[in-house]
């Protein structure tokens, strides 16, 4: 080893990292093959002296699997790698510079995707190892914790409300006045419940941070508990998402190991337990009644609200329920001032939007920006046209219950208020692109579809609406109806829709009509008969 | 729905105990069961109902009202194909029909060899990478038929750890 700690020329050899993530999507993409061969060489190299982290994912899919590597001008980026690659890029003067390969990408932080997000929530994501304690505090952690520690309760929630930080599961709704009902109710058990069930289609966002960055979830749900009275919590995790599931176990464990849950938290007077469940593959678990039931071991059947949750709640007592984003925000929101978090931002919607890019895009990831961008600069700057190559042509923003939005849309502003403005949601801020290819008729189709598979049966609207839905899309495609027989069915369509609109008892069958409408409204030609022979399946 | 024998029994009276004073210690045995036999055997209910002090009937609206929870013994690989709206942009309507024909098996199904059983899934977290399959814990994505033949033949022939 002729490398030493002081030489000033390389990095010290504590600090020779190789980084390989461990998200689902990374893995998906063979990021597991390269990491083993990463240690292979590592092992027959003694003299390499580097350790290999498993990171979260920066978020640019399709250069996974990124290998990086730690130098003294920051971390240098290869990808996308195949094991094969590794051992060109692997030597000792890999980790003073970047290595002359084909697939070298230069410093990862100047990647202009990379460069240009603003990115406060995922500061972390694709930076730490996940379930690393020391990782977490030497890169910001639980500096929002120790400051909340000084705090009152009600200054606490007063911090947030000041962000103007707004609930990122959907609904959008300010997460300071909810803290603030809880807070309200007499002193009594009180709970802090994660909706960790990301049910939207074209959604991972809570996936990649509670793969990457679990932590700042558990200090988000530790400070919610100090600012309402609770010391109890419980991350609702979907059954779809096993990785995230293992992740969150071992960082909640070695946040135990480390004091800051369970009794006497970091040597206070306050006590905070955090507890992992499982769902079990019902979207409708997502409903944040739904989601109290299903916890309680009942089936997932919506309440009727009032009462609202706050006020009772899980097992009839107070109880916040937040998105993963919520929460993981607050960290944020604590350490750099509710002010700070509010500089970003348009209008009514405050802070950042974690976006997905999904479906049919080039550049499929993860990008966190201010509110305020188009949505035309993120589906073309930042995904760079379709997979395929082929014409965009429809875009479905959040959720299998948002809306389908045409080209002409596209200049609208990712903003709570001018997407409502539209008729659209951002609901958890996914975005999947379709090509030219669609059919918008199956995709209306579809939605209904989905509706009656994850419909909870509570109410008619939604239970019978969606069959029905199904029933009346199919006759208005069918080649055997006339015209009249055609516009018959697209009435009937319209007055479904309302019924399910103003009837349902939440928005499973609220909103399915906002993907029905739009397709049927934007693309009414795909509602037309079909020649048989051009008919998509 | 069909039974487990005693030592099966065995397994789920020791689940029960270790889970039955968590609060809503349903899903927790329900998902510990299942974790362990790979399905919810009919003569679990009455333990599992005893165990919480509900009915028997309650336990099976809860069983039946996740899609996740299955009550008959599934094949030796479970195949999970996501028909969420990205995957569908990416292909997926026609990925599941090729499955469903090379399989010779439709969802909820078990192929005859008792090797394959299909799941419908709605979205696995892998969109940026549409479409998507699940086998066990093992999400792939950007999927085509020859992708999923290579993975159906490695199943049987290595399965790769990392240590
Ligand atoms: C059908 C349906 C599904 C939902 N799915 C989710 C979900 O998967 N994750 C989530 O955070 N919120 C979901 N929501 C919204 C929740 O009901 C609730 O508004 C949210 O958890 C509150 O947290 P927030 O204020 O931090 O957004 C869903 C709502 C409905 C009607
Ligand atoms: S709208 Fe649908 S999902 Fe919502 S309560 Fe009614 S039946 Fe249940
Ligand atoms: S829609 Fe298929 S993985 Fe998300």
């Amino acid at each position: 080893m002729n490398h030493s700690p002081s030489d000033n020329s390389s990095m010290p050899l504590a600090s020779r990292k190789i980084f390989v993530s461990l998200d689902t999507t990374a893995r998906s993409r063979g990021s597991d093959k390269v990491a083993i061969q990463v240690k292979n060489i590592l092992n027959s190299q003694p003299e390499l002296a580097a350790t290999l982290v498993r990171n979260g994912s920066r978020g640019m899919f399709w250069l996974e699997p990124l290998l990086e590597i730690n130098t003294p001008k920051g971390r240098v980026a290869y990808g996308p790698v195949k094991p094969e690659d590794i051992n060109d890029i692997i030597n000792l003067q890999c980790f003073d510079d970047a290595v002359k390969h084909p697939l070298c990408l230069g410093l990862t932080e100047e990647l202009p995707w990379f460069k240009s997000q603003q990115r406060l929530t995922f500061a972390r994501v694709g930076i730490i190892d996940p379930i690393d304690i020391d990782d977490y505090i030497n890169h910001g952690g639980f500096v929002g914790l120790s400051n909340a520690f000084a705090k009152t309760a009600q200054q606490l929630v007063d911090e947030v409300k000041e962000s103007g930080l707004r609930g990122r599961g959907g609904a959008a709704f300010p997460t300071g006045i909810k803290w603030q009902t809880v807070l309200n109710e007499p002193e009594q058990q009180k709970y802090i419940v994660c909706n960790a069930d990301e049910g939207d289609s074209g959604t991972f966002a809570d996936r990649m941070l509670m793969e990457g960055d679990p932590l700042v979830l558990v200090e988000g749900m530790i400070i919610a508990g100090l600012s309402v009275g609770a010391d109890q919590g419980y991350i609702y995790l979907r059954s779809e998402y096993p990785q995230a599931h293992d992740i969150l176990n071992k960082a909640i464990s070695n946040a135990k190991a480390a004091g800051y849950l369970g009794n006497n938290i970091c040597g206070t007077e306050h006590s905070f337990h955090l507890e992992v469940r499982l769902g079990a593959g019902a979207y409708i678990c997502g409903e944040e009644t739904s989601l109290l039931e299903s916890l309680e071991g009942k089936r997932g059947l919506v309440r009727a609200k009032p009462p609202l949750p706050a006020i009772e709640g899980l097992f009839g007592q107070p109880t916040v329920v937040n998105n993963v984003i919520s929460l993981a925000s607050v960290p944020y929101i604590l350490s750099h001032g509710g002010a700070s978090y509010r500089d970003f931002g348009m209008g009514r919607s405050r802070g950042t939007l974690p976006i997905q890019l999904a479906g049919n895009i080039a550049q499929g990831g993860l990008v966190e920006l201010a509110f305020g961008i188009s949505l035309n600069e993120l589906l073309q700057q930042y995904g760079n046209g379709c997979k395929s190559k082929r014409a965009m042509r429809s875009v479905q923003v959040g959720g299998p219950l948002g809306a389908y939005l045409p080209a002409d849309q596209w200049d609208t502003a990712l903003d709570y208020e001018e997407f409502a403005s539209i008729g659209a949601v951002l609901g958890h801020g996914g975005i999947v692109v379709f090509d030219d290819t669609v059919d918008m008729a199956a995709q209306a189709r579809f939605a209904m579809e989905f509706c009656e598979v994850e419909s909870c049966g509570k109410c008619t609207p939604c239970r019978i609406g969606a069959v029905r839905g199904v029933e009346v899309i199919d006759k208005i495609i069918s080649n055997e109806s006339d015209e009249k027989q055609r516009q018959d069915s697209v009435n009937l369509l319209h007055d479904l829709c309302d019924t399910m609109e103003f009837g349902s008892l939440c928005a499973m069958g609220g909103m399915t009509p906002f993907p029905v409408r739009s397709a049927l409204k934007y693309f009414p030609d795909d509602f037309l008969p079909q020649p048989l022979t051009e008919k998509a399946q | 729905m069909t039974a487990t024998n005693e030592q099966g029994l065995q397994q789920i009276a020791t689940i029960i105990e270790q889970n039955q004073t968590l609060p809503g210690a349903m899903l927790p045995i329900l998902h510990a069961i299942q974790n362990d036999l790979s399905f919810i055997p009919s003569n679990a209910l009455p333990l599992i109902a005893k165990a919480l002090n509900v009915s028997k009937a309650e336990v099976h609206g809860v069983i039946s009202f996740y899609h996740h929870f299955r009550t008959k013994e599934p094949g030796t690989h479970v195949i999970e194909i996501c028909r969420g709206e990205s995957c569908q942009a990416m292909g997926s309507r026609a990925l599941e029909e090729n499955i469903k024909q090379s399989l010779s098996i439709d969802y909820h199904q078990t192929s005859k060899d008792r090797q394959y059983t299909l799941e419908p899934v709605y979205c696995l977290g892998n969109c940026a990478c549409s479409p998507a399959i699940r086998i066990g814990n093992d999400i792939h994505g950007e999927l085509d038929q020859q992708k999923f033949e290579q993975i159906l033949a490695s199943l049987n022939t290595y399965s790769l750890e990392l240590t």
